[in-house]
């Protein structure tokens, strides 16, 4: 397999998009990327999409992205992965030009959620769940996470306060990445007041119902330098699963498939976690970005609320995350979210994030895309060179 | 959900039948054709008694639209006597009366009415336990 390198990167911003369709949102960050990467054209593309079939009445993605985009005849297509589509596409992506299959490849992330109303999609994003056992008895994806939550702070003590620095962090850092939704702070009582949506979960935990798309160009790492673009190393992009049913896990508040990617992706980067510089953790609820950052091996279960308020994941921080809002801050368009992550880490680690958001010294960056309640995880490791 | 989907789920939703692996005797809710455990495929029906503690709950303020009309109502992992654990909605008990490791015990209730002229679909639901 040959190392591959991502060349370009591109993204809308995160908004409700009432203005664009699907084929638009993506082809604007596609077209972003490619020329961001310097190139003319892509050999293959990759479509990170969770939703387009039930809200927008799209399916067939790769061949409409493609087309849209100028690009009629190459292989493209669709992957899914609910809210892990997006970094499943990247590493579709990655497979591809590593295995010598494709010269220039891209991925591209895209959601547009705002075609209904909310209640309707928060029904559609329900169907990443058991649609027999969970969704069909009245489980939303925040009553899944609430479950976690619950017990998570059954077992180690918590109380929802101790849940506050998750994001009032992400606000923090969103506030000054132009492209969030959300460019404003929070404070720790409007965290306590919040509306309840699944107790212990409030509207301040959960990450917003959005639209927006993300774009990455990749290329053999040998072939750099015949771009414009600023290249970073693609030093891992592994993915696991794990039961689809929360309660067919073995202990339902361990992110086993973050666990497995994660080691995975230390495996074939040959690092760490010490290692790494800044970590884009999957915070579509409080809960997860806590399981996630103990998962990964960056803390100890039940230590990454204590960790949190800490000030360890600040951006001047031992370990910053959500460097640019992450889901709450930034925004969480569902299959774009993990090529969202990878641009942003991508910034990272080039060096040009902006001022408030650049984390000094930055050799290597981690992301962590999560779909469903955990049944697929994606963890990518990009590598300055 | 429409009546053929639900028809099949009939053994689960009135009965909480799920699999006992005949090779190693992994018990599963949802009924499993593959033992996830020892991989055979050599799975027998096995019914569940319906009795179990709370795992961990949540009650729910903002619904999936089929189910605004029941808000507030609370749900549950169950850890079943017989090891496996289950969701489900819980019955007759407020917010404020759940606790983890309570007993509770399977009824079958109401689970939604498909519109004002759908078919009312009916389920497994847990309550606090009335008799040890």
């Amino acid at each position: 397999m040959r190392q591959t390198a991502i060349i370009g990167i591109g993204q809308t911003p995160v908004r409700e998009h009432w203005d664009y369709p699907i084929r638009q949102l993506a082809v604007q960050a596609l077209w972003a990327a490619i020329k961001d990467a310097g190139a003319k054209h892509i050999e293959g593309l990759f479509v990170g999409n969770m939703l387009s079939g039930a809200l927008a009445e799209q399916e067939h993605l790769g061949a409409l992205i493609a087309d849209y985009a100028g690009f009629p005849c190459i292989e493209a297509v669709k992957v899914e992965a609910a809210c892990a589509s997006g970094a499943a596409a990247v590493r579709q992506a990655v497979l591809a030009v590593a295995s010598g299959h494709l010269e220039i490849a891209a991925a591209v992330g895209v959601e547009k959620l705002t075609e209904f109303s909310g209640k309707f999609s928060g029904k559609a994003l329900a169907t990443a769940a058991d649609a027999d056992y969970e969704a069909s008895i009245g489980l939303s994806f925040a009553a899944l996470n609430a479950l976690m939550m619950q017990r998570y702070m059954y077992e180690y003590g918590y109380s929802k306060e101790d849940f506050a620095p998750f994001p009032v962090l992400a606000h923090q850092n969103a506030q000054y990445n132009p492209n969030a939704m959300f460019r404003y702070p929070i404070t720790k009582e409007q965290y306590l007041k919040a509306k309840p949506i699944a107790d212990p979960i409030n509207l301040l935990d959960s990450s917003p119902i959005s639209d927006g798309a993300a774009a990455l160009v990749i290329v053999p790492l040998k072939n750099i330098q015949s771009f414009g673009g600023s290249a970073v190393k693609i030093s891992a992009c592994e993915i696991a699963t794990d039961t689809i049913g929360l309660d067919n896990r073995e202990n339902p508040i361990v992110l086993k498939a973050a666990q497995k990617s994660a080691q995975a992706a230390y495996k074939t980067a040959g690092i760490q976690p010490r290692d790494i510089s800044l970590f884009e953790a999957h915070d579509a609820f409080s809960i997860i970005t806590a399981l996630s950052v103990e998962a990964s091996g960056f803390a100890n279960a039940g230590k990454a609320p204590k960790l949190a308020a800490d000030g360890v994941f600040n951006i001047n921080g031992r370990l910053p995350i959500s460097t640019f809002g992450g889901l709450k801050g930034r925004g969480h368009p569902v299959g774009a979210t993990g090529v969202y992550q990878l641009v942003e880490a991508a910034k990272q680690v080039r060096g040009t994030a902006p001022d408030k958001l650049q984390v000094d010294d930055v050799r290597l960056a981690m992301t962590q895309n999560i779909g469903g309640s955990g049944a697929t995880v994606v963890t990518s490791i990009l590598e300055k060179i | 959900m429409d009546i053929p989907r639900y028809w099949r789920l009939r053994n689960q939703r009135y009965r909480l039948e799920g699999t006992e692996c005949i090779e190693c005797g992994q018990r599963n809710f949802p009924p499993r054709c593959i033992c996830p455990h020892c991989k055979s495929d050599s799975l027998k029906s096995f019914r569940f008694s319906g009795r179990g503690t709370v795992y961990s709950f949540s009650t729910i303020y903002q619904a999936l639209d089929t189910f605004d009309k029941d808000i507030p109502y609370s749900i549950a992992l169950v850890k079943l006597d017989e090891g496996p654990l289950i969701t489900t909605q819980l019955a007759d008990v407020g917010p404020d009366e759940i606790q983890i490791g309570q007993p509770v015990e399977m009824v079958i209730r109401k689970i939604y009415e498909d519109g004002e002229n759908g078919p009312i679909q009916y389920g497994y639901k847990f309550r606090p336990a009335l008799k040890e």
